[in-house]
């Protein structure tokens, strides 16, 4: 599961991984004809719209990979670097940006491209980019409130327009689908003799732009896969006819007592109830995370038994087939849920007696457990909640 | 005779697998502008350590304990657009050493004002943390909202002004 970034690929090798990159990069850049001004400028001018065809299909191509990939859960989409977002800097930076495109006729990575086959006009462009970034640097106190100002975090735009993601899919592939087709006709319009788009044959593009769309209307109805397990799994139909094994109140408390290594406790209510009160060596997990591959290596040790710890049984159960689901063995949800085992152990007001001759025993057995247990609790709220997740943040950004 | 460019709709689908080669193997997008800062932030740290230290700006990038800037992914990758345009352009007999220009500038002109271009991209790359590749490109690859909104922003802007540019170009 992707990225391989921290955990197979280190620091040192992703360099190596950079370069190879790169060098695919600025292959198909220069093939795509991106090494020259005249071509990047003509889509302003209506005589040469490659940019605009090549900018929105690159688009398309890695955002429909990413879905598909999220989908099938060879990708973790949330480990993924996403821009974050400074509102306003990013309106004016890319307005700068904008009348720097119409004057040097390259952006960044095009005259890096173009300065590797010898155009002199894209060397000059990326000293340019160099003095501007160095003029950038000297003059940043004035306005550095503004760089760091409107900081939204990293947003997804389709969460921005209040839309959902596939229809978001859908509609950017609509729109560029449409802008080739209108551009194609500017650019024959412009130059009837040697417009570009006159290389095109047009039942092929046609051909090609319908399956593409036909791909953004399956985007549409494809929930991204977290959305989709969770619904599968929590439906009661599905509860219904999926068992789930259980392990009592009692057997928790000794084998929490007992210390016993073979055994995770993993708790999915909320995190302030988490905070309040929480088992020793538990950790706090929602459902929506269980995707994430950080669990992959503790949760498939088979030896090991996942206790599952919720607010409520049927909670517990949905976490329990989800995780089944996902591909993980011997678990077991939690009878009576967090509140049972505390009403049983933790504070002991549950203790009825039964009648039979263990009664004592158990008695005497749940009130040392509490006082052990409650013991491991105090121990563990010094030392801090312990979290297993380590926070793996990928650096990214220009 | 040089060859033609390849058709640009398979050249783009080429260059999305790359986008999300990168993406599936290290969980970050391509950039180029970012490169041009670590050059930068490098320079002024080789001739004026302590004033790169104590500025707000390169000041985040260099200082003890942290790696030489020319040590990172973005460096190492427009390494390799290098190479990578290079080799393309040696495939395809592209190598020419040329000025290219629209047919009413001069070499000289066209020299300024690429430079004068290059410096407003690397102005604005900052403010909007990244230029066509880092923010536009890979931003709108994995759905961002400053990806979309910097890429309407270059080109709406390069619209609107067109206009005032036209003798450098038609």
């Amino acid at each position: 599961m992707g990225p391989f970034v921290p955990d197979l690929i280190s620091d040192q090798l992703n360099l190596v991984v950079a370069l190879l990159l790169g060098i695919g990069f600025g292959f198909v850049l220069e093939q795509a004809g991106f090494s020259s001004s005249r071509r990047l400028a003509g889509v302003f001018y209506g005589y040469d719209f490659t940019v605009l065809r090549v900018f929105f299909t690159a688009a398309v191509t890695a955002m429909s990979g990413v879905l598909l990939l999220g989908y099938f859960g060879l990708l973790d989409t949330e480990a993924i670097y996403v821009n974050p977002t400074w509102l306003v800097p990013a309106i004016v930076g890319g307005a700068i940006m904008g009348v720097g495109f119409i004057l040097g006729g390259y952006c960044p990575g095009t005259s890096v491209c173009a300065a590797a086959i010898g155009k002199v006009d894209g060397m000059f462009f990326v000293g340019g980019g160099i003095l501007g970034v160095f003029a950038f640097g000297e003059f940043y106190p004035l306005y550095h409130n503004f760089y760091e100002s409107t900081s939204l975090g990293p947003i997804k735009v389709f969460d921005s327009l209040g839309i959902s993601q596939g229809l978001f899919a859908f509609l950017l592939i609509a729109i560029a689908v449409g802008a080739f087709a209108v551009t194609s006709m500017i650019e024959k319009r412009v130059d009837k003799t040697s417009a570009p788009a006159l290389a095109f044959k047009s039942y092929k593009h046609i051909t090609a732009g319908s399956l593409v769309l036909a791909l953004g209307i399956l985007f549409i109805f494809l929930p991204d896969r977290k959305t989709h397990l969770i619904d599968k799994v929590s439906n009661a139909n599905y509860v219904a006819t999926h068992s789930t094994k259980g392990m009592e109140i009692d057997e928790l408390a000794f084998r929490i007592v007992d210390a016993e290594p073979n055994i995770r406790i993993i708790d999915i209510r909320t995190p302030e109830a988490f905070a309040k009160l929480a088992l020793p060596g538990s950790v706090n997990i929602q459902l929506r995370d269980f995707f994430s591959k950080d669990w992959i290596i503790p949760f498939s040790q088979r030896h090991v038994k996942k206790v599952i710890v919720g607010d409520s049984e049927s909670q517990e159960r949905i976490a329990y087939l989800l995780l089944q689901e996902l591909g993980y063995e011997n678990l077991a949800i939690l009878q009576g849920g967090f509140d049972g085992f505390n009403k049983s152990i933790l504070d002991g007001s549950a203790f009825v007696p039964t009648g039979s001759r263990w009664d004592g025993d158990v008695k005497q057995f749940r009130e040392q457990a509490r006082t052990d247990i409650l013991k491991k609790i105090e121990a563990n709220k010094n030392k801090g909640i312990k979290v297993l997740k380590v926070e793996k943040k990928i650096q990214g950004g220009c | 005779m040089k060859t033609k460019y390849m058709n640009p709709y398979l050249a783009a689908f080429f260059l999305g697998l790359v986008l999300l080669a990168t993406i599936f193997i290290t969980g970050r997008g391509l950039g180029a502008s970012g490169a041009i800062k670590s050059i930068v932030v490098a320079t002024v740290d080789g001739v004026a350590p302590t004033h790169a230290e104590s500025s707000s700006f390169y000041g985040t990038y260099v200082g003890p304990g942290k790696d030489n800037p020319l040590k990172s992914w973005l460096v190492f990758e427009v390494i390799g657009v290098v190479i990578g345009g290079f080799i393309s352009g040696l495939v395809s007999d592209r190598l020419k050493i040329v000025t290219e220009s629209g047919p009413k500038v001069s070499r000289n002109v066209r020299w300024l004002f690429a430079a004068i271009g290059g410096a407003l991209f690397g102005i604005g790359a900052q403010f909007a943390r990244g230029c066509t590749s880092g923010a536009a490109l890979s931003g709108m690859a994995v759905l961002s909202t400053a990806g979309f909104i910097t890429m309407i922003a270059i080109f709406g802007t390069g619209y609107a002004v067109a206009y005032f540019g036209r003798k450098l170009w038609l």
